[in-house]
């Protein structure tokens, strides 16, 4: 019994033990991982942060009234980020709503050609792309105005907005659809009644997939939009590059937080019968 | 209609963005590397490659190190979520990768920017713990500093992949090998890692060509010669209008990211036959 009992709190010993390797590999992650991110906390309530100093020598929320301020700029940088966000949420899903109800349910002919269509914009290196958009919607007066931008970050957003929206379609049991028909529902009723709820928060998935995906946006915000639209990510690095951190950690913040909240609560709206499906 | 037609009529307008607003552009860029005031000729590639050959060396460089960084990374991380022994330990892990996944690239450029700096937060925290003394703490905002944000940003999204397929995988190979007494290291190499194989490329490939894309990290982070092509295709345009280096490039770009897809293309070809 005895020998028993002590063998096994030597097993207990060893296993606490495995916590000292552990917690420092863990412990360095986490320093890698949430130390930048307080680095950046630490710069928005900064007033007064030199070198040597470790920690700022004064702290206060003066940054944050001089960005939200009527003039700071940030206020119609922010107005800006969620109009052109919000608008390409609602572009995105019109068009991907009806081709992804196609992609689901309709016969088509080289679907997953089609389906891998979606996928070139994020394929390949996008760069020169928006370069060459930038001149085009200089010729057709489309740069630097808002729609241009919308126009921009659809055709970025839209593999999520299609290829979602197409597992969700596809995860509705087709019987509902029929039950429907067969009591006299045209295809359009049923579409609107049953088949549209169903997959509803799917395509909120999708549709917060995008918003995001535009609110990040940089690159073609910086040649379609820059200087006539401002937004939130070119304020960032104008602001950066100015080497006024305050600025650019509050702008940081706004556009980290959406990004964070989504990360802990998309397993909400995407479940694994429709994050099964993306792509097929 | 048909409901062939009426699928197509449904899928159009989607896939006419993206021709239009997208693969219609790709092609003029192509078009354009090769046009010199509107004569076509190699002139865009002369002046490319006399200018940025230690660019584009660079940036293949970086790019391939913090591909191989992020597949090291993501197969420890996920070879640990897997095979791991303790609950609490697995769940920390799992709680812990995910964060950086979806903050914006600009975003990681600038709070890598304040935290790698010469006084930044990473200096001198190890300054405090006696580690490092401060004449030799030295900055890390140089191709450093890109290879640690690409891998910091990148790394959760492969691991979120490889996991995933990890997960999936069955669980009686792995189990009769531990019984054999294989070690766990040697399971993840010989067994796990094989087996994963395919989706840990497709992540990487995925982050790879991202990666080629990205132009707020090198212009937050490093934009010092020599810097990403992003930067200078960037530079072309803003500063000399110069749209047929821009383009060319653009070009010189797209032939590496492509190739790296080829490179996969054959390997799966090659597992299928």
């Amino acid at each position: 019994m005895t020998v028993v009992a002590s063998k096994s709190s030597m097993a207990n010993a060893w296993a606490a033990l495995w916590w000292l390797p552990r917690g420092i590999v863990f412990g360095l992650m986490a320093f890698f991982i949430f130390g930048p991110l307080f680095n950046m906390l630490l710069w928005t309530v900064a007033e007064k942060w030199y070198f040597p100093y470790t920690f700022p020598l004064q702290y206060g929320f003066s940054s944050w009234e001089k960005v939200f301020a009527p003039r700071g700029g940030a206020l119609e940088s922010l107005s800006n980020s969620l109009i052109v966000a919000l608008l390409t949420v609602v572009v995105s899903l019109l068009l991907a709503i009806p081709a992804g109800y196609a992609l689901a349910r309709l016969k088509l002919p080289f679907r997953s050609l089609i389906l891998l269509a979606f996928l070139i914009p994020q394929a390949f290196p996008n760069l020169t792309v928006y370069v060459n958009i930038a001149r085009i919607f200089y010729e057709i007066g489309l740069n630097g105005t808002i729609p241009g931008v919308v126009l921009v970050h659809v055709s970025h957003g839209l593999v999520y907005a299609v290829w979602i929206a197409t597992a969700a379609f596809s995860a509705i049991d087709i019987e509902l659809e029929q039950a429907a028909r067969n009591i006299g529902a045209g295809a359009m009723r049923t579409f609107m009644d049953v088949t549209l709820p169903l997959a509803a928060p799917g395509l909120m998935a999708s549709a917060i997939f995008v918003f995001l995906e535009s609110l990040d946006e940089f690159t073609g915000s910086y040649f379609v939009g820059a200087p006539d639209v401002n937004m939130l990510p070119l304020l960032l690095y104008t602001s950066a590059a100015g080497g006024n951190y305050q600025i650019a950690s509050i702008t940081a913040l706004l556009l980290l937080v959406p990004s964070l909240v989504f990360m802990l609560m998309v397993e909400r709206f995407l479940k694994a019968d429709v994050l099964s499906r993306v792509g097929h | 209609m048909s409901r062939r037609l009426l699928g197509l009529a449904l899928i159009f307008p989607a896939l006419a963005v993206i021709v239009f607003l997208f693969i219609l552009p790709l092609i003029m860029s192509a078009v354009g590397a090769f046009q010199v005031e509107s004569a076509f000729g190699w002139g865009n590639f002369v002046k490319t490659f006399d200018l940025y050959t230690k660019d584009i060396v660079f940036s293949v460089v970086i790019i391939s190190l913090s591909t191989v960084l992020i597949g090291i990374a993501s197969i420890a991380i996920g070879g640990y979520l897997t095979l791991g022994e303790h609950p609490v330990a697995v769940a920390i892990l799992r709680w812990l990768y995910r964060w950086p996944m979806f903050i914006p690239f600009i975003v990681v450029g600038q709070i890598l920017r304040t935290f790698l700096a010469k006084n930044g937060m990473m200096n001198n925290t190890f300054i405090n713990l006696g580690l490092l003394t401060p004449i030799d703490a030295q900055s890390f905002l140089d191709w450093r500093g890109i290879v640690i944000a690409f891998v910091w940003k990148q790394t959760p999204f492969v691991t979120l992949l490889v996991a995933g397929a990890m997960a999936s995988l069955n669980r009686e190979t792995i189990d009769a090998a531990r019984n054999l007494g294989a070690s766990k290291l040697r399971v993840l190499i010989e067994i796990v890692v094989p087996q994963v194989a395919m989706t840990l490329t497709v992540g990487l490939i995925l982050s790879f060509v991202t990666m080629m894309s990205v132009l707020s990290v090198p212009l937050m982070i490093n934009a010092q010669s020599p810097t990403m092509l992003t930067a200078d295709i960037a530079f072309r345009v803003n500063s000399y209008g110069d749209y047929g280096v821009a383009n060319a490039l653009g070009l010189v770009s797209l032939v590496l990211a492509s190739s790296v897809a080829w490179i996969y293309l054959r390997a799966s070809l090659k597992e299928r036959a």
